[in-house]
């Protein structure tokens, strides 16, 4: 039984480590001087240790206004879609209201239909109202969030009538019952809605090259993008670029995770 | 439930969901269905500057497709990223959910979290380090390769080993959301039914097939449903790895989309392929559910 127990567990390590190995050789190799990591066999670990690449980054390259626009528009994006949809979910829960049901079946309904369906029309749309090329413009998705409202809902169906009832009858009325007592009770969906709005919005790529066309709003996927393709032989330099792009958000994750892993669960599994 | 419930709450239900409601209606509901009425027409660089030059085109749009090498070369691939990438998609979930739902394993929910991390990354990022890693000369994977004496292959560089490159990549970005899916579905399958199999003879294999699979069916079926829409929707990797080559091995539709819409400004044209696109998910996911159906899955 022993034994069975230490095979099963080494294979999960091995099969762990050929899957974080890609993530801890982009750190090691963001460490590398340049040229270091062009060579057969490749090395695993920097000879010397050296912050030069990221030095260059965020000097030659302003990777710090990149950073910044990343974490403006997924506050904002964040920020934006808790508002809109936090509420809609609780109503579309517990609150009795005529058309409710019908318009809860569309929004499920169009739950399957992608995003890039109407990312044309959006681009005009939103160019008449003159939002190219703004960070609002890049915002305006995460406002339309049904999987949002359909994650909140989920959660809310859990929240006793009687609880809402007594409030109702001491006087509260309907904002201040959402305030006072639905919100405490929902801030672990929050907690995870919130997770999913900035992992997703810091992660997007394919709206955000679109919207934006001025390099200094550039979020950073689309800016270590453009990056890639122009410096395509400096692999320390754009190892360094990728651990700068995506160890915010896998800190948040591992931080996080239990928050991520049951809303992962309550979204698709349910859904 | 009553239709109506009292006043102020109904009016209260409708002031809470209608900014998301208007939200969801402006720039998601409007624009899908622009996409269609934007597809009978020849939307281009010209109607952009003035809406004048804007006609109504029938199905020229569809016509231009139709006759476009590059659009069925672009079908063909995604179609091939779908037929090759869904099977091996699920099987590495599968693989990986059983190997961290076996009750030998320690220290669980470290595995778990591990396998899971590469699918938070950042698609961009971690397609930059796989173009790397893929290095004919100086990546890792030819390293590792030729340790077993099998010669360099030029990943990104080759049109037949271009597809499949960026298959590893999509397989290593997805496979942990997939397997906490199949984990859930797991737990739910008695240990006794896999246990009495075991004590009857049953192998590893005749357990996965007859015990296993059987009991998690809808679960393989909502798997592949939603990896057959991944795969139809794939656009940064090859935009960052490959730019849609070598020989255009790697154009997927909605890089096509892409180009035809935002590089070339044929606005219209592009609607076009949208519309397709949307059109081959929906087709593809019923043929699946109807199978499903057929084979007793749901």
């Amino acid at each position: 039984m022993s034994l069975r127990r230490w095979t099963v567990t080494l294979l999960a390590a091995i099969v762990a480590l050929m899957t974080i190995a890609p993530l801890l050789w982009m750190v090691s190799v963001s460490f590398m001087a340049r040229g270091e990591a062009s060579q057969f066999p490749p090395p695993l670990l920097p000879d010397s240790p050296t912050l030069d690449n990221y030095r260059m980054l965020f000097g030659t390259f302003g990777l710090g206004r990149f950073l910044a626009n990343s974490i403006l528009v997924s506050t904002l994006a964040t920020a934006l879609a808790l508002l809109f949809t936090v509420p809609a979910g609780y109503a579309f829960a517990k609150l009795r209201f005529r058309g409710r049901d019908a318009t809860f079946r569309m929004l499920v309904a169009a739950l399957v239909v992608p995003g890039q369906i109407g990312m044309l029309p959006l681009f005009l749309e939103l160019k008449a109202m003159g939002l190219v090329n703004s960070y609002a413009g890049a915002l305006i998705p995460w406002l339309a969030g049904i999987f949002g409202i359909f994650l909140v809902r989920q959660y809310c169906l859990s929240i006793p009538d009687e609880m809402l009832e007594a409030a109702r009858i001491d006087g509260a009325g309907e904002g201040e019952i959402l305030r006072r007592i639905v919100l405490p009770l929902l801030t672990p969906i929050i907690v995870t809605l919130a997770l999913f709005v900035f992992l997703s919005s810091w992660n997007d790529f394919m709206w955000p090259l679109i919207i934006l066309a001025d390099q200094n709003l550039y979020t950073l996927p689309v800016a270590l993008a453009a990056m890639s393709r122009e410096h395509v032989q400096d692999n320390e330099l754009m190892m360094a670029g990728a651990v700068v792009t995506t160890l915010p958000v896998l800190i948040l994750f591992l931080a996080l995770q239990r928050f991520y892993l049951s809303g992962l669960l309550t979204g698709s599994v349910k859904g | 439930m009553s239709a109506v419930g009292r006043k102020s709450e109904a009016r209260a239900g409708w002031a809470m969901s209608a900014p998301a409601l208007a939200a969801i209606t402006i720039f998601f509901v409007i624009p899908a269905v622009a996409s269609l009425v934007l597809s009978f027409t020849d939307f281009d660089i010209y109607a952009l500057a003035d809406l004048s030059n804007l006609r109504f085109v029938g199905f020229q749009n569809y016509e231009r497709l139709v006759e476009n090498p590059l659009f069925w070369k672009a079908m063909g691939n995604t179609l091939w990223f779908v037929a090759l990438g869904v099977p091996f998609v699920v099987a590495l979930s599968l693989f990986a959910a059983m190997l961290v739902n076996s009750r030998w394993l320690k220290w669980r929910p470290v595995w778990r979290v591990a396998l899971f991390a590469p699918y938070v990354t950042t698609l961009v990022a971690t397609a930059v380090v796989w173009r790397y890693l893929l290095h004919t000369r100086y990546g890792l994977v030819n390293y590792l390769l030729s340790l077993f004496g099998i010669a360099p292959i030029d990943w990104l560089g080759d049109p037949h080993a271009s597809l499949p490159a960026i298959l590893i990549f999509v397989g290593w970005k997805t496979f942990g959301y997939n397997m906490i899916i199949f984990l859930a579905a797991l737990q739910t399958v008695p240990r006794e039914l896999e246990e009495a199999a075991r004590i009857d003879g049953a192998g590893w294999w005749m357990r996965l097939r007859h015990v296993t699979l059987p009991a998690i069916a809808p679960t393989v079926l909502l798997v592949s449903i939603l990896t057959v829409a991944a795969m139809f929707q794939l656009f940064a990797e090859p935009y960052v790895m490959t730019q849609g080559g070598p020989a255009q091995s790697t154009v997927t539709i909605l890089y096509f989309m892409y180009e035809e819409g935002f590089k070339w400004w044929n606005l219209g044209s592009g609607a076009a392929v949208a519309f397709l696109l949307f059109l081959c998910i929906l087709a593809v996911t019923l043929v699946q559910l109807k199978l499903a159906k057929r084979g007793g899955a749901i």
